[in-house]
């Protein structure tokens, strides 16, 4: 049985002009020690199923519609003292931006206590300290650090407090948002490689969610490519690196510049993705499809089966 | 055509009421600290390296809007230092910047066209209607095509591709000869990316431009620029034609960010060699060479004498004692 598997997925964001689907119809599952990277554009709804997985996502947002089952429990349907006993304990979140997601007048101890004493208010303080300083040993931050502010921490060093606290509590999964996103790029390759080691030295699952497809290449089973809330294909990442089948995907990966490929030609979406307020009827790939035929424009594609591989298009449809 | 010799930029630190009672030593950031490179006519120029690197100190200074604390700058044979006033107005046009943010360089309030034409008329060429011309035949040559529906519109009526557009359209309507473009596609999406890259190269070939690209990047650095300088902590380690530099890495440090940069291959297998630690602070930067202390080949003289970026194979330089 999956850890995580979620079903036919609906998350809204209800505004006066419009109701924006953020996340539309989207199913997936990830095994228990498995890597799933979920990749796409900005504004492509990765964030937002990020979120409906530990249901953080802020209003006016909400999910309308669709089942997450994580580890047995009906992530939707729970009621919220239950929820909030998988956030921390079943589920670590690492958001996106290290510099603004931890408490200026905190010192990096009180961040651990507060969040070890929130879940297991039964922990002395000692022994969550304790606890906290051998997870920053394990972070490659030296012990006596526990007494610093966050601002008296490098940008690395602050994510990798982030990562500490997401994983204080031993949760089974860990969802990284954005997790290097701010950082420069030997630094960023620090963070990937602790994560890597982390989720074998603790047995993880992983969700990592990212726009660089250099890091999914490096540390993900399986790809979730989405555009526009939905999911366009779904693969292992051998498949979906080797022979992509989703025009998005292709033109995705034909987009990014790779430094050890000499005289690469690189080549480009046009358009920009659509505004989710507006959507266009059929695919809402279709106006930037170069493969673009009538039952496009008419009719929204389903994710369906083809070789290994899951894939929205109605190219590989032949029904 | 741009000649930069023993550029220095010192940035004061504030100090503590009590710390400037207790001590007359001043702090500085040395964010530019003796750099030389120059660019011919028609040069791709990339400056890369990590924040914190002095790689944006550079650009500015190149630009005149922050003063060297010491060194020169000459574009065409010109100082910079010696310009002031009109005549630094008016030689400004001949250098045009691209920001990162095309979000953050636009007015909200003012409409893109307009946004362009200002440029024109600040520099007082030509007539109020050979401005609105210059400023639509601009917008169609970056794309932003037909010209009279995207005149009117505000910032926020345009994608992010389209903004970054007109942030090229309104550097390039001068005619400037040298463009300083720093992260110029940082903030636009992975997809479109590719096409403002192969926009700017095809308006390089156009106007005969000479573009000094600045970025953390490497493999946008790789794609686009001729030659590559590495900058750490205010100083060039390596400087060379983009093929060496990237090909056969003189600087550990160069060999470092090489090998951190995640490849969109799974099957890439690469060796790591990523160094431990974060680029330190640039108000007291190690002494020696300002790597040693993350550097796995570094020696004692590492620590003790600071390497000159040096001649190591023909036209490629770097700054070790130990080049690999």
């Amino acid at each position: 049985m999956p850890l995580l598997d979620i079903q036919s997925l609906v998350v809204e964001y209800r505004t006066p002009k419009a109701n924006v689907k953020a996340v539309d119809r989207v199913s997936l599952s990830v095994e228990k020690g498995h890597t799933l990277g979920l990749v796409g554009e900005s504004g492509c709804g990765k964030s937002t199923l990020g979120l409906s997985i530990v249901r953080l996502v802020p209003p006016p947002g909400r999910i309308v519609s669709g089942q997450i089952t994580l580890d047995g429990i009906n992530v939707v349907r729970c009621s919220n003292e239950k929820i909030r006993r998988v956030r921390g304990k079943r589920v670590g979140y690492i958001f996106q931006d290290p510099m603004t997601s931890l408490n200026p007048v905190k010192k990096i101890r009180d961040h651990f206590v507060e969040m070890i004493n929130t879940h297991e208010p039964g922990v002395s303080r000692e022994d969550a300290l304790k606890r906290a300083s051998d997870m920053l040993q394990n972070l490659g931050i030296l012990p006596e650090r526990i007494d610093d502010f966050p601002h008296q921490f490098s940008g690395g060093m602050r994510q990798r407090v982030m990562i500490g606290l997401a994983l204080a509590l031993n949760p089974d999964l860990l969802i990284a948002d954005e997790p290097t996103t701010s950082l420069d790029v030997i630094v960023e390759a620090q963070i990937i490689e602790l994560l890597k080691h982390l989720k074998e030295a603790l047995d993880l699952t992983l969700v990592l969610i990212t726009h660089n497809i250099g890091i999914v290449a490096e540390t993900a089973d399986r790809v979730a490519v989405m555009y526009a809330g939905r999911i366009a294909e779904l693969g292992e990442i051998g498949d979906l690196f080797e022979k992509p089948m989703h025009p998005y995907t292709k033109a995705l990966l034909n987009s990014v510049p790779n430094i050890t490929k000499k005289d690469q030609i690189l080549s480009w979406i046009p358009g920009a993705p659509p505004d989710l307020a507006d959507v266009p009827p059929g695919c809402l790939y279709h106006p930037r499809c170069p493969f673009v035929f009538d039952r496009c424009k008419n009719e929204g594609p389903q994710l369906l089966k083809h070789d290994n591989s899951m894939v929205a298009c109605h190219l590989y449809d032949k029904r | 055509m741009l000649a930069v010799t023993n550029l220095r930029k010192y940035f004061p630190v504030e100090k503590s009421f009590l710390d400037k009672l207790l001590t007359s030593q001043k702090n500085f950031v040395r964010a530019v600290d003796d750099i030389s490179f120059s660019m011919s006519r028609g040069d791709i120029f990339g400056l890369v390296g990590e924040s914190g690197s002095g790689k944006s100190t550079t650009a500015k200074l190149c630009l005149k809007l922050i003063e060297p604390t010491s060194g020169t700058i000459l574009f065409e044979g010109v100082d910079l230092a010696k310009l002031r006033g009109e005549e630094l107005r008016r030689f400004r046009r001949n250098m045009q910047l691209i920001f990162q943010d095309p979000t953050a360089s636009l007015s909200p309030r003012i409409r893109v066209g307009d946004a362009i034409r200002h440029a024109l008329s600040f520099q007082g060429v030509g007539t109020a209607s050979e401005q609105i011309e210059r400023t639509k035949a601009m917008l169609e040559r970056v794309g932003l095509k037909p010209s009279s529906s995207f005149y009117d519109r505000f910032p926020h009526q345009l994608s992010g591709g389209q903004r970054q557009r007109v942030v090229i359209a309104r550097a390039l309507v001068l005619n400037p000869r040298l463009v300083i473009a720093d992260e110029p596609i940082a903030m636009v999406d992975v997809s479109v990316r590719a096409q403002i890259l192969e926009l700017m190269l095809e308006l390089k070939r156009e106007f005969d431009l000479t573009y000094l690209f600045i970025t953390h990047d490497l493999a946008m650095a790789n794609y686009v620029c001729r030659r590559i300088a590495v900058m750490y902590l205010g100083k060039i380690l390596e400087t060379g034609p983009k093929e060496k530099v990237f090909e056969s890495p003189l600087h550990p440090y160069t060999l470092a960010l090489l090998s951190s940069i995640p490849v969109p291959d799974p099957k890439a297998k690469l060796e790591r060699m990523i160094p431990k630690g974060e680029i330190p602070s640039p108000i007291n930067p190690p002494k020696g060479c300002r790597f040693h202390p993350r550097c796995r080949y570094a020696q004692t003289v590492c620590s003790e004498r600071e390497p000159g970026l040096e001649e190591i194979r023909p036209s490629h330089h770097a700054a070790c004692f130990f080049p690999r």
